[in-house]
């Protein structure tokens, strides 16, 4: 329960972490809060030859929003996002769900951009991004790209990120007025890893259900509205999501128990998510 | 203390030098990079008031103060630490009355003392971390719920109260009565 060895380094700049983030190619890793990445260091399933520290870079500390964007820094905590005192208005799925994210003492140190990055399936930072129709910013020594939430995630632990990149923001966008969202989850205890997780927005046009902790990455369906109510066969639709997920039996649930919540879960976060419309 | 350097490269097979302000002193040891702040704390400065569990963040017995804010030692780098300041469960009894000094010297804190009366602690492993973490909580939340009270201490692992007598000694501590039977003391599981 030791990490392996490696050189730490301490960059004064984001340039030069990815420039020996480049230099280091799989062998380098990055570390902002840690609470991912640390468990799996002392638990040696990482073994970097090098760990570069992004959690003191001033420039990484960037937390605005601006343009129809809410845009958070690798180096923002889950709990200084939290605490900010617009987010219930700005990003308001946000707002409910950071809660479940870890246990306050993790929300003190991990961040945001770290646990996109991380890509459980079940998290909630991902399932958010997802569901709000977010993007990550990418960067490297060369360029800046941005990829939409919905390509970013490929399966567990994996995502489109190229190994000399670091997450550099994450960005969700500001709820639209007249729509309304809603969140909930299941877990053994409160702070453990979703076994099921559901996101839900309703705009004037379509309701959203996001899913975490189901399928192997954070997984986004939407149907039309029918006379500003749900869809008259949303028991139907919600049952062929549940189906789509393909969650697998482990041992926190079964498949079967991850589709009954799917199925109640979902239409209950979507019946609040329409009710709750502003 | 010194002005932390903007940039180091430290090597993985050296140590090298860490300094915090440990409860209110600078101190001073060496810390090969992977080492973790919980080991540090312990085996290089000698402050076993923290205590070491699972050292993958689940349990929480290590929890300290960096810079004021509750998180896991286990999940922290001795050298991530260099330059800040680390509060730890010896610091609690020295802050009740103002720095290390004076009548109350050595004395417990109120929440200490809440937890001495209601049993909030039996064996004590866990004890340290969660004080740690609440009296960072209640600063930011000095009249909790017991939801909110609850939902911050899934955080923690006790084997020994089944959380009961901790839920009491905070509510008793910050000046508030629970309704009867509103503490699940059936819920010793």
């Amino acid at each position: 329960m030791k990490p392996a060895s490696f050189d730490y380094l301490r960059p004064a700049t984001v340039a030069d972490a990815l420039a020996a983030l480049a230099a280091g190619g799989d062998d380098a890793r990055v570390i902002a809060g840690g609470q991912s990445l640390m468990p799996m260091l002392n638990m040696r399933l990482v073994q970097p030859r090098l760990l570069i520290d992004l959690s003191r870079l001033e420039e990484l500390r960037t937390l605005k929003a601006d343009s129809g964007w809410l845009s958070v820094g690798a180096a923002v905590t889950q709990t200084e996002l939290l605490s900010r005192p617009t987010l219930r208005d700005e990003v308001p799925l946000l707002a409910s769900a950071l809660p479940w994210v870890g246990h306050f003492q993790t929300r003190n140190r991990g961040t945001v951009c770290g646990s996109v990055a991380h890509a459980d399936p079940s998290a909630e930072a991902p399932l958010c991004l997802v569901a709000t129709g977010g993007e990550v910013v990418l960067r490297n020594v060369r360029r800046r790209r941005t990829v939409k939430a919905a390509d970013f995630f490929l399966g567990p632990l994996t995502t489109v990120k190229a190994a000399d990149e670091i997450v550099e923001s994450v960005r969700f966008p500001l709820a639209a007025a007249g729509s309304g969202h809603a969140f909930r989850e299941v877990s053994m205890r409160h702070g453990d890893f979703a076994i099921a997780a559901c996101a839900a927005t309703v705009d004037g046009t379509q309701a959203s259900l996001a899913v975490g902790g189901v399928a192997d990455r954070p997984t986004l369906r939407s149907w039309p509205l029918a006379g500003g109510a749900l869809p008259p066969d949303l028991d139907a639709a919600l049952n062929a999501f549940a189906w789509d997920l393909g969650g697998d039996d482990d041992q926190h649930a079964t498949a079967r128990y991850r589709r009954d919540l799917v199925r109640r879960i979902g239409r209950t976060v979507l019946e609040e998510a329409l009710s709750c419309r502003r | 203390m010194p002005p932390l350097k903007s940039a180091v490269t430290l090597a993985a097979d050296a140590r090298h030098t860490v300094t915090i302000v440990l409860n209110g002193a600078p101190r001073t040891g060496q810390a090969h990079p992977r080492l973790l702040l919980s080991d540090f704390l312990r085996h290089e400065l000698g402050a076993h008031g923290t205590r070491v569990g699972c050292e993958h963040g689940v349990c929480g017995a290590c929890t300290v103060r960096i810079d004021g804010v509750a998180q896991r030692a286990c999940l922290t780098l001795a050298v991530q630490a260099d330059g800040r300041r680390i509060d730890t469960v010896e610091g609690l009894s020295q802050s009740n009355e103002g720095p290390n000094q004076g009548p109350n010297e050595g004395r417990m804190t109120a929440l200490q003392e809440a937890f001495r009366r209601h049993h909030a602690l039996q064996c004590g492993f866990c004890t340290a971390g969660i004080l740690m973490s609440l009296s960072d909580y209640l600063g930011r939340n000095p009249k909790p719920t017991e939801e909110e009270l609850r939902d911050m201490l899934s955080g923690h692992l006790c084997r020994c109260t089944g959380y009961a007598g901790i839920v009491r000694a905070v509510m008793d501590v910050t000046g508030q009565t629970p309704e009867p039977g509103a503490m699940g003391e059936a819920a010793h599981v």
